[in-house]
């Protein structure tokens, strides 16, 4: 399956396009500030229709993972090509680019999620320009993640977003933004040099045969590494649960766990989500965090099954752990935008726990409940960027009785307070059970899963108690005169309570384009993860 | 012998072109005082000349004047990098205020910067410690008066003055552990030496002592920790062209000249495969440089994060970018030297728009303080994106050049196993990025104090600017080029 558009591929086409209106935007004059607007309002709505149109012609039965072949919209060119000598084979990097049902979905989130913080940007009073440009830059960094086959093209996307959003948060955030800022590049480039030692040490490892030379050669291709039978005897991480192996797999897990963020790792996020302003917020919450979940997936799992296969255990524990402290700490906020940045390390906890059952339902859960997340969790950040807008405080003990207020916000805003803690009807109940119904099936996660239950008691209760305290009870005589939503916040919600009220009625709309794949790495992870006993 | 000499002189053009061009310069300066920039000329054209005549000798490998030097592929490489930092140089030098300030010294200015550049070319290519110790002493001579060239801030004559005194002790050790070599082999050229030491019967300690002395003064050319205690005071004190300069062709001939020392003296000749190279047996010198390099990044990276002043910090950062390649020394192959002249090549782009970014800046507002950086991308904003590219090319993150310099050497590393130094090479660029972006934050971040007025800058000093800054970008993206040119490059004449 291909789509090129204009002769280009429809991939590049998506990850790309936001750099080209990145590069429109800044050759506007400063003061065109509509004009600025509404290139970005154009670049990501395209973006939006073509991912609508990959959403279309997507073959859902086409597993992918591991396969070249059954990889989507391929587009595959070399890019760098070192001829060899006799101490150093050849460097073959390429541009390759292809989707399957694991990172379509998150394809179709970023554009979404990119489009709707665009219009959530519409008060942003500083270099209003310098923001677009930014925002548009982080679009194609994180487009560029979900598409890239390659591991070098995928690391330099990764890399990529960290520039931005330090900008993002740093000029544009709140009070502490700069401690934020700061504090999130230091913690996702920690993360991020240990993925690159990972990704050289596989490097050397896998060695593949090119096709048209019949030479052989190291390689980048993320596909090559899932194959053990690439890996070149007495090379670094040849075997199957070597030493070496798991201390790969470590700086991949703490490069990817940073991202998510999986506790001990989280503490740069409420700090993070705090000082963003809403559209980065929602951009965070609604897509960045994904790519560690994604990450995991993507490349720990197929590349190292018996590991991950080993560590399932450890890795639910994590889970528990972000869900139940997560919520717990959510419990204690007073600040309805920190509630909400905990809320989400919680809920991250559940993809963890799907991801840890390593069965189709579990899986299945996870890259749902990734969806689901980015939908709910935009939501959330918005309806607390609605609210400060107007109040300039984020304090929940100082609202009540909001509903009087503002009727229709307040409505919308129950959907998604109910969806994120799992009400059935509700895109968010259907993943979470999915998750829960994966992970008791597997023995030995079955105390974890039913300690982890918890977490779904605690987020009911945080989040009616947050709605209680802010727009139930006695009105504030404060806050009696505030505008109800206006047109433009009304535009950026009602999608997305659509979709998630869609999903979680009809939810095959989406599962139907991730089981194929989905069942495919859990057979991928099954296999490798019983060589163990084979290859000492 | 006088045939030989004869014929050994055409390959010696690039040299004898600089040496002419300074011998004209001086004399131009005595006749045409009221015409400085005349000499400038003089001297650019003297540079570019030799430049284009060093590119006939690449893929060249020939020992002249009786082993006391050699062109080969190594050292036509350097020389190269050598002539393009020198021009970049006095095309800065041309900008800035400080040199223009003292326009009657102009001539002396650019005469000393070819007899540095002389000086640079016969370091990298000395294969005789004889000719290494004077071809240094030519380098540091020179330096030493440049660095005080500014001689009416106090500063400037300090840093010189702290210059000679170090400069004076690590020649001199490394002048007394040359002597040891002697007195242990009786050769002096670096072959006749590798030859006598394999034969064996050498005292071990002594010669760990004469190593360690001879690496003092590598160490003080290229600043390694605990040879760098200079490197501030000069860099600070300094024209902030000079230190530019010294920052990078005096570090990478202080690298040529290292790497040719010990890879030629220290390592066994013939019988191992290609691209691999092992030290002289119970003799694991590149475990000193491992530990060196350990040191030299680490204390770089930690002491540059307090930093106020920016030339003081550029100078912590350039330790630690010392530290970075001596990674690539260790591991003891060709894909490890291949690495280094990879980073060469970036840091100088990188490195140069850096400081050049410095000089720009406090030619307009007087300042080289990290406040004064306050706002700036607001002020300049084209001046304010390039230094946040260089930056995070210095950094070493994608899509940047510096990335690429970064990710050969930990290539080679994990080739060759060296993961502890990989994770702790890794770990130190994290902390790097600390101190950079307190300048970007500066720069972003934070309001102008006090004057806000846009600054503008002059066609010829953009266009200057983007010659760096294209680079540092179109390298990070396809550098296949400079890895090419670099693979092609790790070749050291060694006699069969």
């Amino acid at each position: 399956m291909e789509l090129h558009v204009l002769g280009v591929g429809i991939l590049t086409w998506l990850t790309f396009l936001p750099v080209v209106g990145m590069i429109a935007i800044l050759m506007l004059p400063k003061e065109n500030r509509s004009a600025v607007k509404w290139t970005a309002v154009a670049v990501t709505f395209l973006q939006l229709v073509l991912s609508v149109l990959i959403y279309m012609k997507f073959n859902r039965t086409m597993p992918g993972i591991n396969s070249a072949e059954s990889m989507q919209f391929v587009e595959r060119l070399n890019w760098i090509d070192i001829a060899s000598t006799s101490w150093f084979g050849r460097i073959h990097i390429e541009y390759f680019m292809g989707i399957d049902g694991l990172s379509a979905p998150m394809v179709l989130l970023t554009a979404l999620i990119s489009f709707i913080a665009v219009f959530a940007s519409w008060n942003i009073e500083k270099a209003f320009k310098g923001y677009m440009a930014m925002l548009l830059l982080l679009d194609t960094g994180m487009m560029g993640v979900f598409v890239s086959l390659d591991f070098f093209l995928f690391y330099v996307f990764w890399e990529v977003m960290l520039l931005p959003m330090y900008f993002l948060i740093g000029v544009w955030g709140g009070p502490r933004r700069e401690y934020a800022a700061i504090k999130f590049f230091l913690y996702t480039l920690l993360g991020s040099v240990l993925m690159l030692l990972a990704m050289i040490a596989l490097y050397f490892s896998v060695v593949i045969t090119d096709p048209a030379t019949g030479e052989k050669l190291h390689t980048f291709n993320m596909l090559a590494m899932m194959n053990a039978a690439n890996f070149e005897p007495g090379s670094l991480l040849y075997g199957a649960s070597t030493y070496w192996r798991y201390l790969a797999y470590i700086g991949l897990f703490i490069g990817f766990a940073i991202k998510v963020p999986i506790f001990p790792f989280h503490t740069w996020l409420p700090d993070a989500h705090v000082e963003a302003p809403t559209a980065i917020s929602v951009i965070l919450a609604g897509v960045l965090l994904k790519m560690g979940t994604y990450g995991l997936l993507r490349v720990s799992y197929p590349m190292f099954p018996e590991i991950a296969t080993a560590t399932a255990w450890y890795l639910a524990i994590l889970a528990f752990i972000n869900i139940v402290y997560g919520a717990l700490c959510a419990m204690a906020q007073k600040d309805f935008k920190k509630l909400i940045a905990y809320s989400s390390i919680s809920h991250m906890g559940i993809v963890l726990l799907g991801m840890a059952a390593m069965n189709t339902q579990g899986m299945l859960g996870a890259v749902f409940q990734m969806f689901n997340h980015g939908t709910i969790t935009a939501m959330l950040f918005l309806i607390v960027g609605v609210l400060y807008d107007r109040a300039h405080t984020r304090d929940i003990d100082a609202f009540g009785g909001l509903a009087l207020t503002m009727p229709k916000y307040t409505g919308i805003m129950t959907v998604a307070f109910f969806a994120a803690l799992g009400l059935p009807g509700l895109s968010g109940f259907i993943s979470e059970a999915f998750v829960f119904l994966g992970a008791f099936q597997v023995d030995k996660l079955r105390v974890i899963t039913i300690a982890s239950t918890l977490g779904i008691v605690l987020t009911a209760a945080y989040m009616l108690w947050t709605l209680q305290r802010v727009f139930l009870g006695q009105p504030n005589e404060k806050w009696a005169k505030l505008p109800d939503i206006n047109p433009v916040e009304t535009f950026t919600l009602v999608p997305l309570a659509v979709i998630i009220l869609v999903l979680g009625i009809y939810p095959s709309f989406m599962l139907d384009m991730m089981t194929t794949s989905l069942n495919h790495l859990v057979d991928i992870v099954a296999k490798g993860g019983a060589v163990v006993a084979v290859i000492p | 012998m006088s045939q030989q000499i004869l014929e050994n002189l055409s390959n010696f053009l690039p040299e004898t072109v600089l040496t002419a061009t300074l011998c004209v310069a001086i004399l131009l300066n005595l006749i045409f005082r009221k015409n400085p920039k005349l000499i400038a000329y003089v001297a650019l054209a003297g540079v570019v000349l030799s430049g284009y005549l060093v590119t006939k000798q690449i893929g060249m490998s020939q020992l002249l004047f009786s082993g006391m030097v050699v062109v080969d592929p190594f050292a036509v490489f350097f020389k190269l990098l050598v002539t393009l930092t020198s021009v970049l140089i006095m095309l800065f030098s041309v900008f800035s205020s400080e040199v223009l300030a003292t326009v009657k010294r102009m001539g002396e200015y650019f005469a000393l910067l070819v007899a540095l550049t002389l000086g640079m070319y016969l370091m990298v290519g000395a294969t005789n410690l004889l000719m290494m110790v004077l071809a240094m002493e030519l380098t540091s001579l020179s330096s030493y008066i440049l660095a005080g060239y500014t001689k009416e801030a106090p500063d400037s004559s300090e840093a010189s003055l702290k210059y000679i005194i170090y400069g004076a002790l690590s020649s001199g050790l490394m002048l007394y552990g040359v002597s040891i070599i002697f007195g242990l082999t009786g050769a002096t050229d670096v072959f006749g030496v590798n030859r006598a030491l394999a034969a064996g019967q050498t005292s071990y300690i002594a010669l760990l002592i004469a190593t360690i002395l001879i690496l003092a003064g590598f160490g003080y050319k290229i600043s390694a920790v605990p040879f760098h205690f200079w490197t501030p005071d000069v860099y600070e004190g300094a024209p902030v062209t000079i230190t530019a300069f010294l920052s990078v062709a005096s570090k990478a001939a202080g690298f040529a000249m290292m790497i040719r020392f010990f890879y030629m003296t220290f390592t066994v000749a013939g019988t191992v495969p290609e691209g691999v190279w092992v030290a002289l047996q119970g003799f694991e010198w590149n475990k000193i440089i491992a530990i060196l390099s350990v040191l030299t990044m680490t204390l770089g990276n930690l002491v540059a994060v307090w930093q106020d002043n920016m030339k003081r910090l550029l100078a912590y950062s350039s330790i630690a970018h010392a530290g970075y390649m001596l990674m690539g020394v260790v591991v003891l192959s060709d894909k490890g030297l291949a690495a280094v002249l990879i980073y060469f090549v970036v840091y100088l782009f990188m490195n140069l728009g850096a400081f050049y970014v410095v000089m720009l800046v406090a030619n307009k507002t007087g300042s080289e303080d990290i406040n004064s950086y306050k706002g700036l991308g607001y002020r300049a904003p084209l001046v304010g994106v390039a230094m946040v590219i260089f930056f995070i090319s210095l950094t070493g993150l994608p899509p940047t050049a510096g990335f690429i310099g970064k990710l050969f050497l930990f290539v080679a590393l994990l080739d060759a196993k060296w993961i502890w130094l990989a994770i702790v090479g890794a770990l130190n660029s994290v902390v790097s990025l600390y101190y950079y972006v307190r300048v970007i934050r500066n720069m972003f971040l934070r309001d102008p104090e006090g004057d806000s007025s846009p600054i503008q800058f002059s066609k010829a000093q953009v266009v200057l600017l983007l010659a760096l800054l294209v680079p540092t970008l179109l390298f990070g993206l396809y550098y296949a080029p400079i890895v090419d040119f670099a693979n092609a490059s790790v070749l050291m004449f060694r006699p069969q």
